[in-house]
């Protein structure tokens, strides 16, 4: 492959590849997703291959392992194309009858289809499956269809038609699209991501950097790494026209440690890029040049917080600052530097092909576009869901979630990570976007919806997101390392049955200081769990308090714990 | 400093890696992580070289390497087993799966058999959350864990070892 030197080298490569391949060719797609890869389906895949050796179909059907599909519950999933049918919970055993039945066929095999849970019939296409049919993939639709280390499979999709386009805009007029679109940036904080750009644009100094916070840390969440993982080039073109909106000529993705395969795919990606002239000296013939480099994370959860990310690409210890000075002006070895996430750097290329108008006619007032769910815990679906901003969540829980398995009831759900808040059954119908959230006392955060059901303890569910936040503060400031130390100390003495009458009000007394004090924003959302539960769920705490009795069953007391 | 583990042979494969470094201060971390996979953990006279390479003072280095998580400064054992600590396991049961493993490797997480055999820690979340709750042996993934299949895994695993 020689470098593409133009636009039009790049439209003549696409129509070759097009031309190359038969839309009426059988595809066989497993997904391998790191919830169907848990699932066994390597072994599915490895199955696929012998079968089709066997009845001598290797050349006639393409088999393609994809990213994560997102309805990671019915794993490991298998969709063949044209015909369209999804097969959940493949096993090797079930691939021959697969082969024969389907791919040679053309039947079905009924039993391996989705079972609609409330008609009892049985669904085969995809698309009609409820999990399905009430989401609108605009970002992680095309999961299913690309091999992510195929940048052939990319650009036959349409992938890099948003970077040409780009081009052929000033890049003040770029700054003013995104602008336009109200776009806001998906990694927690929901920050206009234009109004990013354009001060990073107008600040003094260079180099500007652009990084990519792929530092996924939310525990119960992996949207991020999904996206990298299924279509890291979707990821590394909003990266490049980021760049040549702001006018940057190097970036960073910053991944976690934990993602290999993300950050294999994003190697891949990159090499790919870099081979075809996408990435690297006068991209397509543009005059403009970019480089992107991958730095792995260390295993630092506060390290998804801006100023402590660059510290930890400067090579230090990731520990925030305080942000008097904006990362747009002083960031990266303190030059003017752009950060985004994952999610909102995938939606650039769709804004740019689409149209600021388009997008804005998706979601609620004050927030565009879709946003990517992982939704899990005492769930139906455990999966990825992607929704328009302001879907409720009612909507999410039980019509694409399927509701609470084992006929137990609805308690609560938990948005925002760890540093989010539990919403309870009473606001159900609130439409999801940043503002509803935070107005409730939750956030957004960077996705993470986790479901509890009635035997899940609240106070239990407090002292866990305290305990993880404490051992992750980077004890910077006094007020989240010592603050966040006590209440674990407090709610560990409540779910031990030796909590006191006066543990309620020191609780709320160190969350407002925390509010108040903390220098960065994991400090001051961290009493978020603690505040929300009291507001909604103050009933157990004073159940564990004065009556020495967990309501949810969960907590054991010291005079029980001797028996076992 | 101690000359225990600093063997010619282990020096020659410290500066192979970081020949391939120009000693930047921004590589500190990079070069940590290449060291961690061919070494296993970060032996004290590696680190001290580590800082003189990259013209830090050995407290920085130090500093670094115990501040982020997947750092460590002792050896582990023959299989890593992780215990995924993240919410949607944690509310479906993973704190017992835990006390389960801890119970019968008799070490708590972050610990080591003294025969080197496990090493046993926690994870915030491998994103595997369908499974819920999971653990991890090496590379392969442990579903729907209780504490029946941790005596299960972990007795298959025994067996299978010796």
């Amino acid at each position: 492959m020689t470098k593409l030197k133009s636009v039009k080298e790049l439209e003549a490569l696409r129509q070759s590849i097009i031309s190359r391949r038969d839309a009426a060719q059988t595809v066989i797609s497993v997904c391998g997703g790191t919830g169907c890869h848990s699932h066994g389906c390597q072994r599915v895949v490895a199955a696929f291959r012998e079968e089709l050796e066997k009845q001598n179909l290797g050349d006639k059907v393409s088999l393609k392992i994809s990213g994560c599909h997102g309805f990671c519950e019915r794993g490991p999933l298998v969709v063949i194309r044209p015909h369209d049918i999804l097969y959940q919970r493949v096993r090797d055993k079930d691939v021959p009858e697969i082969v024969t039945q389907t791919v040679v066929k053309g039947n079905r095999v009924d039993r391996l289809l989705y079972t609609d849970r409330v008609t009892g019939q049985k669904i085969a296409n995809e698309t009609e499956v409820p999990f399905y049919k009430l989401q609108s993939r605009l970002i992680f639709g095309s999961n299913g269809f690309i091999d992510p280390t195929s940048i052939e499979d990319y650009i036959a999709i349409g992938g890099y038609t948003a970077l040409p386009r780009a081009f052929k805009m000033k890049p003040e007029e770029i700054i003013a699209e995104i602008k336009k679109s109200g776009l806001r940036g998906r990694g927690g904080a929901g920050f206009p991501t234009g109004l990013k750009w354009e001060s990073t644009r107008n600040a003094p100094g260079k180099p500007k950097y652009v990084i990519c916070n792929a530092d996924e840390g939310d525990p119960g969440a992996f949207m991020d790494r999904s996206l990298v993982e299924g279509n890291p080039h979707s990821v590394l073109e909003g990266m490049i026209i980021g760049a040549y909106a702001i006018g940057s000529h190097e970036g960073f993705i910053y991944i976690r440690n934990e993602y290999p395969l993300a950050v294999k795919h994003m190697r891949i990606a990159i090499e790919q890029a870099e081979k075809y002239g996408l990435l690297g000296e006068n991209i397509l013939g543009s005059g403009f040049s970019f480089s992107v480099k991958i730095k792995r994370g260390g295993g630092a959860f506060v390290c998804g917080e801006s100023t402590a990310l660059m510290a930890s690409l400067e090579g230090k210890v990731g520990e925030p600052r305080a942000k008097y000075i904006h990362t747009s002006e002083q960031g990266l070895w303190g030059k003017p530097s752009n950060l985004n996430n994952v999610e909102t750097w995938a939606n650039v290329p769709l804004i740019i092909n689409k149209g600021a108008d388009w997008y804005a006619k998706i979601g609620t007032e004050g927030s565009k576009g879709t946003k990517i769910f992982a939704l899990v815990g005492n769930i139906t679906n455990t999966g990825l869901v992607e929704v328009p901003m302001g879907t409720t969540l009612r909507k999410i829980i039980f019509e694409i979630g399927g509701g609470i398995p084992k006929g137990r009831k609805f308690k609560a759900v938990q948005t925002g990570g760890p540093s989010g808040g539990v919403i309870p059954e009473g606001l159900l119908d609130l439409p999801v976007d940043f503002d509803e959230l935070t107005k409730v006392g939750s956030m957004m955060g960077s996705g993470g919806m986790i479901v509890m059901d009635e035997k899940t303890c609240m106070v239990d569910i407090a002292r866990y997101y305290i305990g993880f936040l404490e051992e992750e503060s980077c004890g910077k400031c006094v007020p989240c390392r010592e603050g966040l130390r006590q209440m674990k100390y407090i709610l560990d003495r409540i779910v031990a049955g030796q909590g006191r009458e006066e543990d309620i009000t020191l609780l709320e007394e160190l969350s407002a200081t925390l509010v108040d004090a903390s220098l960065c924003q994991l400090g001051a959302t961290a009493p978020n769990p603690v505040m929300s539960t009291l507001k909604y769920f103050r009933d157990e705490y004073l159940a564990h308090i004065t009556e020495k009795r967990c309501p949810a069953g969960v907590c054991k007391f010291a005079a029980v714990e001797t028996k076992s | 400093m101690s000359d225990e583990g600093s063997t010619p042979v282990k020096n020659e494969k410290l500066e192979r890696i970081l020949a391939s470094f120009s000693g930047e201060r921004s590589e500190l971390i990079p070069i940590l992580q290449r060291v961690q996979e061919e070494f296993g953990y970060l032996p004290e006279e590696v680190m001290k070289r580590i800082a003189d390479f990259t013209r830090t003072p050995e407290c920085t280095v130090f500093g670094v390497a115990t501040f982020y998580a997947q750092f460590r400064l002792t050896p582990t054992g023959k299989k890593i087993i992780r215990v995924c600590r993240g919410t949607a396991c944690h509310v479906r049961g993973s704190a017992k799966v835990l006390a389960e493993v801890e119970k019968r490797l008799g070490i708590r997480a972050g610990e080591t058999t003294p025969d080197l055999e496990y090493t046993l820690e926690t994870v915030a979340c491998i994103g595997a959350c369908a499974l819920a709750p999971t653990m991890t042996i090496g590379g392969k993934t442990y579903g729907k864990m209780t504490t029946k299949k941790v005596a299960e895994v972990l007795g298959d695993y025994d067996r299978s070892a010796k």
